[in-house]
């Protein structure tokens, strides 16, 4: 096991080369650069804005520029927003937290609706219960998430017992440490939903499908002859077994941890790293966009091996080393 | 205890139908008569062998008997006791008397659990005062009546092989120490020379437990080396019964007839 968990953090390598060199270029080739906005300004001197191109080495080739930007990655410095002003590791930092919370918590939210409906749904099968949920899943998917999220906007507005937007209130700081907390909490539970229903609906109609396959599984006939009760069978024999799929799924969820949900962090105003790759991307702020792609990756690569272990760990039959 | 005359089962009539079902409010709009209107018996400590081609509702019947699929009509009567409509739970003590062995051993043994964890579930349920030394010690022996070693027991499925999965199969339908046990196809999925292998350990251990077999197959080559009696099975009916030589020496059915001349002379 240890082998198998060092010969694919090796294999990180290779591939996050390859992943930033395509991503550098594809930035490059792309029409205009950083100082676009300042050259639109007529009262700016053109040799202010060539003695910039000089600073920020936009003046050189893409690959001398790539070389320099690997060298200092390499030794773990992302380099310095342009427009911020400020380390890009620091930039990344101040929003990580935010993005982290509102991530888990609808990941959370997600599993917590999904496993129990999927399960009831699979169990009572054709019944009135597993009608209404798949119909609520299907309308939960055909629902685009910023439109969920405007709908979550209008609903605080009109209601008034939800904020409608950012991370904390403007009383913030005066407020007690329990205080804090909550009001955290409050300003999380709207984009929490909005995230969560739509993860929710894919896995739990995940859930209902592996259930019912297994659930005509011999084994479970097996237990059945048995005379193992219906819900340890349920519990025992039929979950554990229908799990698989969702345990790859938790890989991939992983990897959207940091990465931030850019829709809704943007219509919600919730400033996280999804906002801020946004931004970042349309402004061409290179080393904000390579950080932020270098992070994405590692935290896929990571997520998958992560989801492989667990596989490893909960099912007997796979096994990674001879 | 029993009178010597009561045999061990007796069907009576029995009818399974299975719904057809239609459209968006799931109509009824006919039914497959998988069973109908069966009737046999089965004399303590024999074989009773059920042939017919796939589809012919020999599986049915055995699921029937054991209640893994619910009889529309008819009596099942073990022992003398009527045990057709029992509720699951009233059926339960019937679960330690009447066994199965499926067909299909790769996919009846549940690959998350280890083989002791597979044997002993039953005997956590029908022998509840067993304690955890005493379950291995049963089940070490189980696995050494079918012919594998006690250190199986901590394995996974996967890593037997097909006979030595059916031996598992079997050790987990002895687990209980049933009287009576359905053999639904045991030998069907495996390789011809392990085929022979497990119908000879069925029989031995029919004669050191003084076991009940109704063993279905499509085989009748099978059928014939295990079986006192012979049921011959089509469409849901049964065409003809009798000992196995009559029905080999001397079949009266067209059906049988065909059965007969589909086996392959080498």
């Amino acid at each position: 096991m240890k082998t198998y968990i060092l010969r694919r953090l090796l294999l990180m390598i290779p591939m996050l080369l390859g992943v930033s060199l395509l991503v550098f270029v594809l930035v490059y080739i792309s029409p205009g650069n950083y100082l676009d906005a300042l050259k639109a300004q007529r009262d700016i001197p053109a040799e202010f804005i060539a003695k910039k191109e000089r600073e920020l080495g936009l003046d050189r080739p893409w690959y001398v520029q790539y070389v320099s930007w690997l060298g200092r990655t390499v030794r773990g410095d992302f380099g310095e927003s342009w427009s911020y002003r400020i380390p890009v590791a620091e930039l990344l930092a101040q929003r990580a937290p935010a993005t982290l919370a509102l991530s888990l918590t609808s990941l959370v939210f997600a599993w917590a609706i999904a496993v129990p409906l999927g399960v009831f749904a699979a169990v009572y099968r054709n019944s009135i219960f597993d009608k209404l949920s798949a119909l609520s899943a299907y309308a939960a998917l055909s629902i685009p998430e910023f439109f969920l999220a405007l709908l979550a906007v209008i609903f605080a507005s009109q209601w008034g017992v939800f904020p409608t937007g950012g991370l904390s209130s403007i009383d913030h700081d005066y407020l007690s440490p329990v205080g804090q907390l909550w009001d955290y909490v409050h300003h999380l539970i709207l984009p929490t939903i909005v995230l969560g229903i739509g993860g929710a609906a894919g896995l739990m109609r995940v859930m209902r499908t592996n259930m019912l396959d297994v659930i005509q599984s011999e084994y479970v006939m097996t237990a059945r002859a048995k005379g193992v009760p219906e819900n340890v069978i349920m519990f025992r024999h039929v979950l554990r077994n229908a799990i698989n799929p969702l345990v790859t799924s938790l890989g991939f969820a992983f990897s959207g941890l940091l990465s931030g949900a850019v829709l809704v962090e943007n219509v919600m105003n919730y400033p996280g790293l999804g906002q801020l790759i946004f931004q970042a991307f349309m402004r061409k702020d290179r080393d904000v966009v390579m950080a932020a792609v270098i992070i994405g990756s590692s935290m896929l690569i990571i997520g998958n091996l992560i989801a492989d272990i667990l596989l490893a760990w909960v099912d007997p039959r796979i096994r990674y080393d001879k | 205890m029993n009178a010597p005359a009561t045999p061990l089962l007796q069907v009576e009539n029995l009818k399974v139908h299975f719904p057809i079902t239609a459209g968006l409010l799931q109509r009824r709009i006919g039914e497959v008569k998988a069973v109908d209107d069966v009737s046999f018996t089965i004399e303590r400590g024999t074989t009773v062998g059920l042939v017919g081609e796939s589809g012919s509702g020999k599986t049915t019947i055995g699921r029937a008997l054991i209640r893994l699929v619910n009889p529309t009509g008819g009596t099942i009567r073990y022992n003398g006791k009527d045990i057709t409509f029992l509720r699951e739970s009233q059926f339960r003590p019937y679960r330690k008397k009447i066994q199965i062995i499926f067909q299909d051993p790769y996919n009846s043994l549940n690959p998350r659990l280890t083989i002791f964890k597979i044997i002993s579930e039953a005997l956590e349920i029908h022998f509840p005062a067993l304690g955890l030394e005493q379950r291995r010690a049963r089940v070490a022996e189980l696995l050494g009546k079918v012919g594998l070693k006690p250190e199986h027991m901590d394995r996974y499925p996967h890593e037997f092989s097909g006979g030595q999965r059916q031996r598992i199969g079997i050790a987990r339908a002895l687990a209980v120490e049933p009287e009576f046990i359905v053999c639904d196809e045991p030998v069907s999925a495996l390789d011809v020379s392990v085929q022979a292998q497990i119908v000879n350990l069925l029989q031995d251990l029919q004669e050191e437990l003084g076991l009940t077999y109704l063993f279905i197959a499509h085989d009748l080559a099978v059928v014939e080396h295990i079986s006192d009696f012979v049921l011959v099975m089509n469409q849901g009916k049964i065409v003809e019964a009798a000992t196995a030589e009559a029905i080999y020496q001397n079949p009266q059915d067209p059906y049988t007839k065909r059965l007969l001349d589909a086996v392959p002379k080498i």
